[in-house]
């Protein structure tokens, strides 16, 4: 976890640590333009803190919608040629992906 | 009868109905000003001329055989090429996607083949749909075809410049905060976005889900109508799809607006809002009592807090729907020898995504991040509530609320693409629609110093109908007024 108040600013090492989270490589230009980007941002971010939530539930879907059950029923599916077709490498009809382990 | 590009969705599907203009006349026409406007627009990433005409002789056919016809026969519609498309790549304006060829086709493709519409091609966008201006296509910017050197808004530039241009009769955009509204108020077309759940996101390429719907752009109200009366229903393959029984939406358009109260809030004349763009709106409202209805003055509070909230949620959903893209099944790679899984995938994302959609992703992955989600993205939910109180506060006395539909007005190419947030601000009137979930519909209103106004109006959740006779009486009011574009 990154240490960091309200009123402290966002580093380049936190930027790095974000960008390896997430799986992007950064260039060392861009994260210096993206650290000072950020600050300017999240500075704007900042007026949220003005609104008063404490008693306020999170809303994270706007329209009511109950679970949709349907039958458990076979379907056609894709057909093996068609799920690895837009692949760069395949191995005997699997996705073939750099080393895991 | 005009030149068949220039006709509405309206009069091509009469036209081809009644034989008076074969499917193929209205594709060769339209084909011959795309081809003609392409090379300064540049609204279209793919156009596939075989297929489209292919389909055309097949609407013929039918035609020809007295085989009942669609409600889109004969009508060329442009696709935002974030809708998946097996005859087409699907490229959401992303080198990550430049060579992906969907296995299956999104459901409003489907719905408008079935309606036998003829597809033209896909059109360029903001890549992955983050951006207000369409210059973060990975395939170059699309250009206004009324000032070619300013921006057709964004994120669904290319096809609101196609329809404007008449390179296209209707095309379908995404609207995840504004990305149908802004390129049509800048390219002074119509656009709407549906009630959240209305139309199925089936096979829409994900941005920010709880957010997203697709809607139509075209010239006129009407067609608007007509288009949504054919991608609007209950689809099984949308879990968030609403079960509402399919409508004619154009049967709610009639030239008086009698009985309507409109709320014009008073914030949206305010604070970052050029007046420029107020203006031609309050030219506007004189037209409403005219129509019969009554407006006034109203409050919405907690509007400023909407931008703020929006980026954040849209971005913490952007950077867990955009992990996915890693090179493996799909997507961009690069030849690897020893390196391990991390290395490659975070090669792969540097160089398959643009500047904004890194950006985006790695601001939402801070939001989420440990610490700092009750701050950022807990934060902005609880906020989506409290707008959302505001705004079924509103309705609880207005029937629709009207306002600019873009606080400034189009700007040029370049202005402001190195200042991400000056871009987020011009999303401050159409994000809080997205938030709350409600439709909102941007007409044409005018041209100042000879570029688009747009005006916005907003209805509460699964109130088109309102939307729709609000936008054509006013559009009715005001035709022929649109003379001093030049």
């Amino acid at each position: 976890m990154m240490r960091m108040t309200a009123t402290s600013k966002i580093s380049e090492e936190d930027v790095k640590h974000i960008a390896d989270l997430a799986r992007i490589e950064l260039t060392e230009e861009e994260r210096r333009s993206f650290t000072e980007q950020f600050n300017t941002i999240l500075a704007y971010f900042e007026i949220l803190q003005d609104l008063d939530t404490e008693t306020v539930s999170p809303t994270s879907h706007v329209i009511e919608v109950t679970n949709a059950f349907r039958e458990d029923q076979v379907r056609p599916s894709l057909a093996p040629d068609d799920v690895v077709k837009n692949t760069a490498q395949t191995e005997r009809g699997f996705f073939k992906a750099p080393k895991i382990i | 009868m005009g030149d068949p590009h220039a006709l509405t969705a309206k009069a091509t599907v009469h036209a081809v109905q009644n034989g008076d203009l074969t499917a193929e006349e209205c594709l060769r026409a339209t084909l011959e000003r795309l081809y003609d406007t392409e090379q300064r627009v540049h609204a279209f990433i793919t156009v596939r001329e075989d297929l489209a005409l292919q389909r055309a002789r097949e609407i013929d056919r039918k035609v020809r055989r007295g085989e009942a016809l669609g409600r889109l026969s004969g009508v060329c519609v442009a696709l935002k090429d974030n809708l998946c498309t097996t005859d087409f790549p699907t490229t959401c304006g992303s080198r990550m996607l430049e060579s992906f060829v969907p296995p299956y086709n999104a459901t409003v493709v489907e719905d408008l083949v079935q309606a036998d519409a003829i597809l033209l091609g896909k059109t360029n966008m903001d890549e992955f749909a983050m951006g207000s201006s369409t210059e973060t296509s990975y395939f170059g910017p699309t250009r206004n075809p009324w000032q070619l050197t300013h921006v057709p808004g964004g994120s669904s530039g290319g096809s609101a410049a196609a329809v404007a241009a008449a390179e296209a009769v209707a095309a379908l955009g995404s609207d995840t905060g504004g990305s149908v509204r802004c390129p049509a108020s800048f390219c002074s077309v119509v656009g709407l976005k549906p009630t959240y759940g209305l139309v199925s996101r089936y096979g829409l390429i994900a941005y920010a889900n709880s957010l997203e719907q697709i809607g139509p752009l075209s010239r006129t109200v009407y067609d608007s109508a007509l288009v949504l009366s054919v991608i609007a229903h209950h689809d099984p393959a949308d879990a968030t799809s609403l079960p509402t029984p399919r409508q004619d939406y154009t049967r709610f358009l009639q030239e008086d607006l009698d009985g309507l109260t409109v709320g014009v809030p008073q914030e949206v004349f305010g604070e970052g809002v050029d007046d420029r763009v107020c203006k031609p709106l309050r030219r506007h409202l004189d037209c409403l009592e005219g129509l019969g209805a009554s407006w006034a003055e109203c409050s919405l509070p907690t509007l400023k807090y909407a931008l703020p909230a929006y980026y954040l949620i849209a971005m913490s959903e952007a950077s867990s729907n955009l992990a996915r893209y890693d090179g493996v099944r799909y997507g961009f790679s690069q030849a690897y020898t020893s390196e391990d899984w991390n290395t490659v995938f975070s090669k792969n994302r540097r160089h398959g995504f643009g500047a904004e959609v890194r950006r985006r992703i790695l601001l939402g992955t801070y939001a989420l991040s440990s610490g700092y989600y009750d701050r950022y993205y807990l934060k902005a939910l609880k906020v989506r509530t409290v707008i959302k109180g505001d705004f079924d506060r509103v309705f609880q006395d207005y029937d629709v609320l009207i306002g600019p539909t873009m606080p400034i007005l189009p700007f040029l190419l370049g202005e402001k693409i190195n200042d991400p947030l000056a871009l987020y601000m011009c999303d401050l009137l159409t994000v809080p629609q997205n938030l709350v979930g409600c439709p909102a519909i941007s007409i044409p209103c005018g041209f100042v110093e000879g570029l688009p106004v747009g005006m916005q109006i907003t209805a509460p959740p699964l109130r088109e109908d309102l939307a729709f006779r609000t936008a054509y009486a006013l559009e009715q009011c005001n035709h022929g007024e649109s003379d001093d574009r030049h």
